[in-house]
């Protein structure tokens, strides 16, 4: 059934696949656990119960995509070996530690306390309980750090050296983790976790605020969001700035590639707005470009020569259609971020923040903005590091495993239908507990049974049957 | 040179480590998945699923930590294993995925049948006949060429993997129904003394069955096993398991709620010993031993310093969170 097809290609395909379904997960995961425990903080510090309703409703949802994100995870972490263990033969002994110290640092302790956190708070009082929540919180982060400099070694590898059987090996841990691409990649990945949950919530409490512009908790969470976005979005606009400027420096056939530079431009290049890559002729067709800007924004001087990939050979080519559409899908939601961010701080000033309707009917059509755009970036960093898994030094087709078309194939077929209706189910799950409102009272994750069992508190113990 | 020796032979008990507790702990979560059919009402389902609502992510995480702990201290065996595992190591993902999400997703829906009840007990399935069928393949060998896996897809295939499949099924099913012994009450926990009892008759005769047929497979398992001197060495396990056997019957007559689990995790250590003596020093059996497989010092020994205070951290947090959650839970109480 697969004959023809070139294991690698499906390899890829389905790393592709399982990756862009997984991080989605991730990046709400960060954002909203981070809220979460900034609800329960500002619950603990004003007694003022909105925030305990308010964090009880996105608790809810919180659980359904936090279980997501740990089973699509799980699949992550394995593929490795089953799809390309070449490459985990060879880089596992610089890779392999920094995922077992996230293991051991991060989803431990996320996993850890979870379970007090959704369920542990008629047990252990609210002190504890923040305090779990607070491990959960930092345990997704911890988890950004570590995955997130493994990935960066990847794309620009330093502190190695290579052994007689072929393995890359550590020679100095601190470049290996400290890397240079990890920190600008860190920081773009957190602030992107922290607006994409800001949209998702903001989109939330619009909608709510559409039907009734005066509910408490609506209010509270839109108001949240829209300082998130006022404040972050132009902070993740220069972030990614300064990414790209380490990128340049470390990995230039990728910026060729976002940039559409096919051509060596020695005199300064032109920022091409949009265009059709073709790669085949390796020219750039109905390019609308401004000249020289492109030499002003990655080099602050507009007569600075930029080298195109025709000073690259053929067989080091990232492709180029993917990562220079990608790259403008996200800088474009940056913008439309920033944009509402704006938008928002002015009708707040203006006193209008609960009554504006066009706010909120642009924050609903925002809410999936920021998964977009990490989808969009993560595409742009990964096509963009092609044809190699670490950057320069492994190609992609040296680091699969030794298996025919048909096992990859059906994996792929296998993972594409349970992804699709699991998630798909869960989505909607999390969709319709969206679309109602947070109320007073709000009732936390069902079933809190286990937070009832007998023996520990007589009292409640007498009132159940 | 003997430095080397000694810090890949302690990861090999690490990752041993981590692949046991793994066993148990998921074990009993995936054992309460395979007994699911038996408990068809949706009181009982509540209930069964809520004495590991809050412990079952931390369980499955131990599963993290094996793969994981494998690619950073044994990358070939990872890069060598897991190729060869591909089909069953795919169908237990797969079956992890189903019943994962299904704890949430189970409470979303009010529909009669609920089809999450299904991905449960079906993905718990799935996902423990897959791992008893890759501990089977592991035993019984894999192809090896210069740093690869060189077997097709279907290699895993063989009676024997299945024996041990089947095997792991029901081990799991009586670690699940001693756990409700140990955490349920009335109607509930009856039924599963009394499943307990079945499970545990067929936990034997597995055990009998997979020692049989491990030294028929080699000639090093047999000579591990039966030759002089090992066999002093190598006695007294099934001497133990007569033993720990006898308690358990014991505990189930008596009806002590506590023990039997216990127990039965003493009867899983046993016969993860026994693997343990065939197995040794091989990673992959007859292939790669552990000492081929070792990723440079630097990497083990760059974890290990993490290892040996994060694993005795991680064992407090998670001995409290299930003291948090401790006693027994209630039937149908709380939920609205
Ligand atoms: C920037 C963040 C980020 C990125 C790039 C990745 N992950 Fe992830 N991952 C998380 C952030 C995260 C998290 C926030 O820690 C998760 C997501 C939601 C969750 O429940 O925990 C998680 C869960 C999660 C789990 C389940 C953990 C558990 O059992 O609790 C595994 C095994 C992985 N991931 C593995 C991977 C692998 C192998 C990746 C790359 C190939 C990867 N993740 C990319
Ligand atoms: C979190 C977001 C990530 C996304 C959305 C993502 C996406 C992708 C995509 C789209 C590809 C295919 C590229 C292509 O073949 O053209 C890919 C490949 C790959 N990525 Fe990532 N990736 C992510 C993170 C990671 C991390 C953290 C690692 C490792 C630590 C990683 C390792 C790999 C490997 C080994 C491949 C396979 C070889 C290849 O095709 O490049 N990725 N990823
Ligand atoms: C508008 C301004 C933005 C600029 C100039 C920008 C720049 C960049 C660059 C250059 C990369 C690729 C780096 C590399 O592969 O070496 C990147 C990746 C990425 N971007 Fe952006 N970005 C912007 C907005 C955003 C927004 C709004 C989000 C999400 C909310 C986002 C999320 C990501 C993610 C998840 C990645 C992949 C991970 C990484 O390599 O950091 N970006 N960005």
């Amino acid at each position: 059934m697969f004959d023809g097809f070139d294991p690698v290609t499906l390899a890829r395909a389905q790393f592709a696949f399982t990756m862009s379904f997984h991080i989605v997960f991730p990046a709400f995961s960060i954002g909203l656990a981070s809220y979460l425990a900034t609800l329960e903080a500002l619950w603990l510090w004003t007694g003022r119960s909105v925030y305990l309703d308010l964090f009880k409703y996105w608790l809810k949802i919180f659980a359904i995509g936090f279980g997501m994100g740990v089973v699509s995870g799980i699949v992550m972490s394995y593929q490795f070996g089953t799809n390309w263990s070449a490459y985990a033969d060879k880089t596992g002994p610089v890779i392999g530690p920094l995922m077992a110290y996230e293991v051991m640092t991060a989803f431990f302790l996320e996993a850890g306390f979870l379970g007090v956190m959704l369920f542990g708070l008629e047990r252990v009082g609210p002190k504890l309980h923040f305090l779990a929540t607070l491990m959960v919180a930092i345990g997704t982060l911890i988890s950004a750090f570590w995955i997130l400099s493994a990935n960066s070694w990847m794309q620009t590898p330093t502190g190695y050296a290579l052994n007689a059987d072929g393995q890359f090996v550590p020679a100095d841990w601190y470049k290996v983790i400290f890397n240079p691409s990890f920190p600008y990649r860190l920081v773009h990945m957190v602030l992107a976790a922290y607006l994409t949950t800001a949209f998702a919530v903001g989109g939330v409490g619009a909608w709510h605020l559409l039907r009734d512009p005066h509910q408490a908790g609506s209010r509270v969470m839109f108001s949240m969001a829209m300082w998130m976005a006022t404040l972050v979005a132009p902070i993740q606009i220069l972030a990614g700035d300064q990414h790209g400027l380490n990128t340049l420096a470390h990995q230039p056939t990728k910026i060729m590639a976002m940039e559409g530079h096919f051509e060596s431009h020695p005199d300064g290049a032109p920022l091409i707005l949009f265009g059709l890559p073709d790669e085949k002729a390796g020219r750039m067709d109905y390019a609308v470009e401004i000249p020289k800007f492109g030499s002003l924004i990655l080099q602050h001087n507009p007569d600075a020569p930029m080298k195109g990939l025709d000073t690259v050979p053929r067989q080091d080519w990232p492709p180029v259609f993917i990562p220079f559409w990608s790259f403008r899908i996200m800088v474009g939601m940056g913008l439309l971020m920033f944009a509402l961010g704006l938008f928002s701080a002015w009708e707040r000033w203006r006193g209008r923040l609960y009554q504006s309707r066009l706010l909120h009917v642009l924050a609903i059509l925002m809410a999936p903005a920021g998964f977009i755009a990490v989808l969009a970036g993560w595409i742009t960093t990964e096509t963009g590091r092609q044809p190699f898994t670490v950057y320069g030094l492994l190609r992609t087709a040296e680091s699969a495993s030794p298996l025919a078309a048909p096992a990859v194939g059906c994996s792929l077929i296998a993972f594409a239908i349970v992804y699709f209706t699991v998630f798909t189910v869960g989505v909607v799950y999390m969709l319709r507990l969206m679309a109602h409102p947070p109320h007073p009272g709000e009732p936390g994750v069902p079933r809190d049974i286990p937070a009832r069992a007998a023996g520990i508190t007589p009292a409640i113990e007498s009132v159940v049957p | 040179m003997s430095a080397t020796i000694d810090l890949t032979t302690v990861w090999a008990f690490i990752i041993a480590f981590a692949v046991f507790v793994y066993v148990v702990m998921d074990g009993f979560d995936l054992g309460l998945g395979i007994l699911f059919p038996l408990f068809p009402a949706k009181e009982d389902r509540d209930t069964i699923t809520n004495t590991v609502a809050p412990v079952w992510d931390g369980n499955e995480t131990w599963l993290v930590l094996g793969g994981g702990g494998l690619m950073a201290a044994f990358p070939l065996a990872y890069a060598v294993l897991m190729p060869a595992l591909y089909t069953p190591m795919i169908a237990m993902l797969v079956g992890l995925i189903f019943r994962g999400v299904a704890f949430e997703f189970r409470w979303r829906t009010t529909a009669q049948r609920n089809r999450w009840d299904i991905a449960f007990a079906g993905g718990s399935w799935l996902a423990a006949l897959a791992q008893g069928i890759a501990l089977g393949a592991i035993l019984q060998g894999v192809h090896v060429e210069g740093r690869q896996y060189a077997g097709g897809w279907w290699d895993w295939l063989t009676p024997f993997s299945i024996l041990t499949g089947v095997s792991l099924v029901v081990g799991y099913a009586l670690l699940g129904s001693t756990w409700l012994v140990l955490k349920t009450e009335d109607r509930l926990r009856d039924r599963a003394y009394g499943l307990s009892w079945w499970l545990l008759l067929a936990m034997l005769v597995a055990i009998v069955a997979v020692s049989l047929a491990t030294p028929l497979l080699s000639i090093h398992y047999s000579q591990r096993w039966f030759a002089w001197p090992n066999i002093i060495a190598t006695a007294p396990v099934p001497v133990a398991v007569v033993a720990v056997t006898v308690l358990l019957l014991g505990s189930l007559a008596k009806r002590q709620d506590t023990r039997p689990f216990f127990l039965t995790l003493a009867l899983f250590a046993l016969s993860y010993a026994g693997l343990g003596i065939s197995m040794y020093p091989y990673i992959v059996p007859q292939s790669i031993t552990i000492w081929q497989a070792a990723a440079p010092r630097d990497s083990q020994l760059f974890l290990l310093v993490g290892v040996s205070f994060l694993i005795p951290l991680i064992l407090i947090y998670t001995g409290w969170s299930y003291w948090v959650f401790r006693g027994k839970v209630k039937a149908g109480a709380g939920y609205h």
